[in-house]
């Protein structure tokens, strides 16, 4: 039998299935590939190997009595560190939450569980998701697997770059601004953020509400898939969960390109690419083109404007939503302080990383009196106009394609020293965020030096069916996506 | 007009977090960068356009007041940085 390390979820759920290996065979399988290969890529910040074979042996049991018929159960899976885990440290990569044991488990990881899915381990990320590269982890950055050297991308950089190793099989991670997708496209796998609503945010430690997204960060597109249709639907601890019914997201994603409008923003493909980015992202098209697919330019005039805005809106959430980190209920508490207020101010000085003391900062400022107006009433002016300006894209096209990321991953360091830098790597999948939009990142190839390009696909509010199809119609054409670090690049 | 510094400060002391000199400077230097980037917004003209906060349509959810179990005292109070048996602890707060 193939190595479970280079199947897909579900390819590993239905060996398990047909008893070809055990769930806890597998769960004790990532756990090997863990130990060899961990150290070099720093994607795990807590591991759960007991309680994981425990679980996994229940399950076993399960699964052979016929009482778990999901498609992946007894698959193994990691979780990011924002996601509350009962039971299991759950850190946000900062040192103020470094004890943190949620006594409560988050929606989604409650699903994942009810479809009997092993959780393995919690994920590295930059501190609370503030981040594109992973370096602002309070536990060490992650690396590349295709050139340790180089960042995983981020926020979600230990989840992209678990599944890339093959250290974990499957994982979830969160999505602000482009922390699931540009990370996928820099480790060179598939990674979706679902419409906003689609997936309730119950339990994710909050970024920027309005914009956060849990989501999936496999192999391919069809587990992606599989996993969105675990963790979608209605909850009513999340008031902005919607409430609708979703279809079955695994059995329609066959149905193809053809005929489907397809819109190529030029201003995307224009300065501050990189050439290797444009050649592979306008190959990709082409192959959606030669597959039925109509492919025009489109015009994003807004593109300017889109990361400024999340900026805005984003810090000014942030500064409210880490307010409740105040050394008092859960969390560290500094041991240097005179009075009550200097309890809060010595222990978030402490607690904080500088990238999330400075986004609070800005938060801070961009909602204070007399700057309330010019900065964040005006984000969300052109949030609207941003939002507007893709649904008239939407009325004559079903989806549009770009590039995930400006460059292919940046080596470690190189964005620290120039902030603005960072932040430009989410200009072509922050829109999505702001808009609400669902965007799934896919493997289109690589450039010159090796390292993974990723072609984003994007659709209307509750579009998951059109993108999917197309991400699985570009799969099965293409076999980027089952390239492994130190495999055959052509 | 404040200077950037006295922003700096005040926003920090809204945001509850202390700066040293250096880390100030920092600050100064970066948030005014970033800033100074995000007004690339006010050459937009926005004039009638409806500040939109969320996409979707988000009204109030209304449920019946019904008593329903909550965490056990124990599950919460096992993460807090400083606790007696059946409480949180504070530092006095009123003299």
């Amino acid at each position: 039998m193939e190595d479970i390390l280079n199947m897909t979820a579900l390819e590993l759920g239905s060996a398990i299935k047909r008893g070809e290996i055990s769930s806890p065979e597998a769960v004790a399988r990532v756990f090997d590939a863990i130990e060899t290969k961990d150290k070099a890529i720093n994607a795990y910040i807590t591991l759960n190997r007991d309680q994981a074979l425990e679980r996994a042996a229940v399950v076993q049991q399960k699964i052979e009595r016929d009482e778990l018929t999901s498609p992946l159960a007894g698959v193994p899976v990691a979780i990011k560190d924002n996601i509350c885990t009962k039971g299991i440290k759950t850190t946000c990569a900062s040192k103020i939450l470094g004890d943190f044991t949620p006594p409560y488990s988050a929606t989604v990881t409650q699903k994942l569980e009810t479809a009997g899915m092993v959780i393995c381990g919690k994920l590295n990320m930059d501190e609370f998701a503030m981040g594109s590269t992973n370096e602002t982890s309070y536990y060490g950055p992650v690396k590349n697997p295709f050139d340790t050297s180089r960042v995983s991308g981020g926020s979600s950089g230990g989840a992209a770059a678990a599944v890339a190793a093959r250290e974990a099989v499957c994982a979830l991670g969160s999505d602000t601004g482009g922390s699931i997708r540009q990370p996928a496209s820099y480790c060179g796998v598939t990674g979706l953020k679902p419409t906003y609503g689609a997936v309730s945010r119950y339990g994710l430690i909050a970024y920027a509400s309005s914009l956060d997204q849990i989501g999936p960060v496999a192999r391919d597109v069809a587990d992606c898939a599989a996993i969105l249709g675990i963790i979608c639907g209605h909850d009513p601890a999340d008031s902005t969960s919607l409430d609708i019914s979703h279809p079955d997201y695994t059995a329609v994603l066959d149905g193809g390109v053809r005929g489907m409008k397809i819109g190529l923003p030029r201003e995307c493909f224009e300065a501050g690419l990189d050439s290797d980015v444009a050649d592979r992202v306008r190959a990709a098209a082409d192959t959606l083109r030669g597959a039925g697919a109509v492919v025009e330019e489109v015009s994003l005039p807004l593109l300017d404007y889109v990361v400024p805005t999340y900026c805005i809106i984003a810090s000014a959430e942030a500064s409210s939503n880490l307010s409740c980190f105040d050394g008092i209920k859960y969390g560290m508490r500094s041991r240097n302080y005179d009075g009550l207020t200097d309890l809060y101010n010595a222990t978030r000085s402490e607690g904080f990383g500088d990238e999330v003391k400075k986004r609070i900062l800005l938060g801070t400022f961009v909602l204070s009196s007399g700057y309330y107006d010019a900065y964040y009433r005006r984000a969300l002016q052109v949030k609207a106009l941003i939002k507007n300006h893709f649904d008239a894209i939407f009325e004559k096209y079903d989806l549009i394609v770009c590039p995930t990321s400006p460059t292919t991953a940046p080596r470690l360091g190189e964005s620290l020293s120039d902030p603005l830098k960072m932040y430009l790597s989410d200009i072509f999948t922050a829109s999505a965020n702001i808009a609400g939009l669902p965007g799934l990142s896919v493997p289109c190839g690589f450039d010159r030096v090796g390292l993974p390009v990723g072609m984003q696909i994007i659709g209307q509010r509750l579009g998951e069916v059109k993108v999917l199809s197309a991400g699985y119609a570009y799969q099965q054409l293409t076999s980027y996506h089952k390239t492994a670090p130190g495999g055959d690049l052509r | 007009m404040r200077t950037a510094k006295e922003i700096v400060e005040y926003v920090a002391e809204l945001s509850r977090i202390k700066l040293d000199e250096d880390e100030t400077e920092k600050m100064i230097k970066e948030l005014g960068e970033v800033i100074e980037y995000m007004d690339i917004l006010q050459g937009l003209d926005t004039e009638g356009v409806e500040p939109m906060s969320h996409v979707f349509p988000i009204t109030n959810v209304m449920r019946e007041d019904e008593v329903t179990p909550s965490f056990e005292r124990e599950d919460i109070l096992r993460n807090a940085p400083e606790r007696t048996d059946e409480t949180l602890v504070v530092p006095k707060t009123i003299e």
